[in-house]
């Protein structure tokens, strides 16, 4: 039986890929808050980062293959299920699953749409004003990651797609943390309660501290 | 004291064979004692239909004491019905009240196709069972009694799982029409008792390949299933199943 062709294989791939990329958007978040020790904590944090150089392509890539594994079964996975129910009921009562669960697809896709808007934005400086001005602006040197996300939001169009993609991650990963560990085989009834609170917690501080960054540049508070 | 009986208005999916078109078709159901099982009020209300010349709903249902896993409606929404923990045939009326409006309909999924009314087929169970829902393995003659070479907690454990009467409940209430729980249910009884151990590898990659073949959905964890299940058989051994899968993909097919 092959892992990539059996349900549970694929499911099993899903999760390994989704628990990865929790992991990455704990990293991630993580590494985000040196904005608030001002530019040069996140500035400085970048050049530590690109110091890593042909390890940053490793990650770089394990992480895209991650991606298009997680993206590739989702979907697949998704149309197999509504096509294993080709009559839908007239009346149907959902008894305990989550509206996280139901939209699990919907929020993935926008994801996926958020991933390539926010890599070309940030990593690939697509419609950063002064590019050329901010790549040698930082310790006359490097790139000043601080003053492109700081007038990058100053835009409300680019902070209204951060939050709402932050929310839909918070629904994602509500639904995800849970669920990868029942897929791992690691849960069980006495557990699995634990698993879900704990998934919403750390869903819900994972999205609010991508979302405060936006949001405390808007109003003002972070600033150039 | 005359026995108080109800009337209630019944929604009924009516489909003549597997290809035709089916159809939510209204009828009364007449004089209903509250006593009564949700099948003996189909039982009732077939009989007014023939009375009228309507052709009576057709209906699953064998041992009709809540063992046998044949009666498989859905009954407004909810596979089984309202009452936790029960078949259609453990249902009673008393749960209904005069005068009530209720929506039935079959097992809706590709994997179980309708032969008629509310009757479909559930061979792909029965052959998710052939793969390898059995153990080969000869233990000789009846053991002496309360004599078990696992702890009483691990059979505990798989008697809940082997509690799972085969009716499909989980299928039809899946948002994916998973059959999942029930693979699960079967492949947990035996892969946890001494018995079934030595296969299970075997026995994990070749139900979890019969289940994929039939046509049903993947669990995506909503656990609905677990909320309809008549026996009360947990999502746990969906994890469990995953659990067996991931020590059974390294091996060959010599083990
Ligand atoms: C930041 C990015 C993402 C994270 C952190 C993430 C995380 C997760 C996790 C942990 C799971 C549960 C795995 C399992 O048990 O099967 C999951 C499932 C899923 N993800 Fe993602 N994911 C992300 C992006 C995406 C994208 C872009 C899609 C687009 C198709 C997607 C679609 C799905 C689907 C359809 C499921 C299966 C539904 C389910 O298990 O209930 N995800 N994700
Ligand atoms: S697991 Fe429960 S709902 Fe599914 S077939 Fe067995 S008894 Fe029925
Ligand atoms: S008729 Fe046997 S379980 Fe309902």
């Amino acid at each position: 039986m092959s892992m990539l062709k059996s349900s549970v294989g694929r499911k099993l791939t899903m999760a390994v890929t989704g628990a990865i990329l929790v992991l990455f958007i704990l990293g991630h978040v993580l590494g985000n808050m040196s904005i608030f020790v001002g530019p040069e904590g996140i500035n400085a944090y970048a050049v530590h980062l690109r110091d890593l150089g042909p390890l940053l392509w490793v990650v770089r890539l394990v992480m895209l293959v991650v991606f298009v594994l997680h993206v590739w079964f989702g979907i697949q996975l998704t149309l197999e299920n509504r096509a294993a129910r080709p009559v839908d009921y007239q009346q149907k009562k959902n008894l305990v699953t989550t509206f996280a669960a139901k939209t699990m697809i919907v929020s993935g896709l926008v994801l996926l749409a958020f991933v390539i808007y926010h890599v070309l934005h940030f990593t690939l400086h697509v419609g950063v004003d002064n590019v050329d001005q901010l790549a040698k602006a930082y310790m006359g040197e490097h790139f000043d990651v601080y003053t492109m996300v700081v007038t990058g939001f100053g835009k409300a169009i680019n902070v209204l797609v951060y939050v709402a993609a932050m929310i839909l991650l918070f629904f994602h990963v509500s639904h995800g943390f849970q669920s990868f560990l029942q897929t791992l085989g690691l849960s069980n009834e006495c557990v699995q309660p634990k698993y879900q609170a704990v998934g919403k917690f750390l869903a819900l501080v994972v999205s609010i501290g991508f979302i405060s960054i936006p949001v405390l540049i808007m109003v003002g508070i972070v600033k150039l | 004291m005359s026995e108080k009986t109800m009337n209630l208005t019944l929604y009924v999916w009516r489909q003549a064979n597997a290809k035709a078109p089916g159809k939510m078709e209204r009828y009364e159901a007449k004089g209903i004692s509250p006593d009564m099982s949700f099948l003996e009020m189909l039982d009732v209300t077939n009989e007014q239909l023939i009375k009228q010349g309507i052709e009576p709903i057709v209906f699953d249902h064998d041992c009709r004491e809540g063992i046998c896993g044949m009666c498989s409606q859905v009954i407004n929404g909810v596979p089984h019905g309202p009452e936790e923990l029960v078949t259609v045939c453990q249902l009673h009326m008393r749960r209904f009240n005069d005068g009530d409006t209720i929506f039935i309909e079959p097992w809706r999924s590709k994997a179980f196709p309708i032969e008629k009314d509310l009757m479909v087929d559930r061979g792909a169970f029965d052959r998710i069972m052939q793969a390898y829902g059995y153990t080969s393995i000869t233990c000789g003659g009846a053991p002496d009694a309360n004599d078990h070479p696992i702890p009483k907690w691990q059979l505990d454990r798989a008697m809940d799982a082997a509690e799972c009467i085969g009716c499909g409940a989980c299928v039809a209430a899946c948002p994916n029409a998973s059959g999942m729980l029930f693979t699960a249910a079967k492949v947990a009884h035996l892969n946890m008792l001494p018995q079934g151990k030595p296969e299970g590898a075997r026995r994990v990659k070749a139900m979890i390949a019969a289940h994929d073949l039939e046509g049903f959905g993947n669990c995506t964890n909503h656990y609905e299933c677990e909320a309809a299940c008549p026996k009360g058989v947990k999502t746990a051994f969906i994890s469990y199943l995953n659990k067996e899968l991931i020590k059974a993909l390294p091996k060959g097919a010599q083990d």
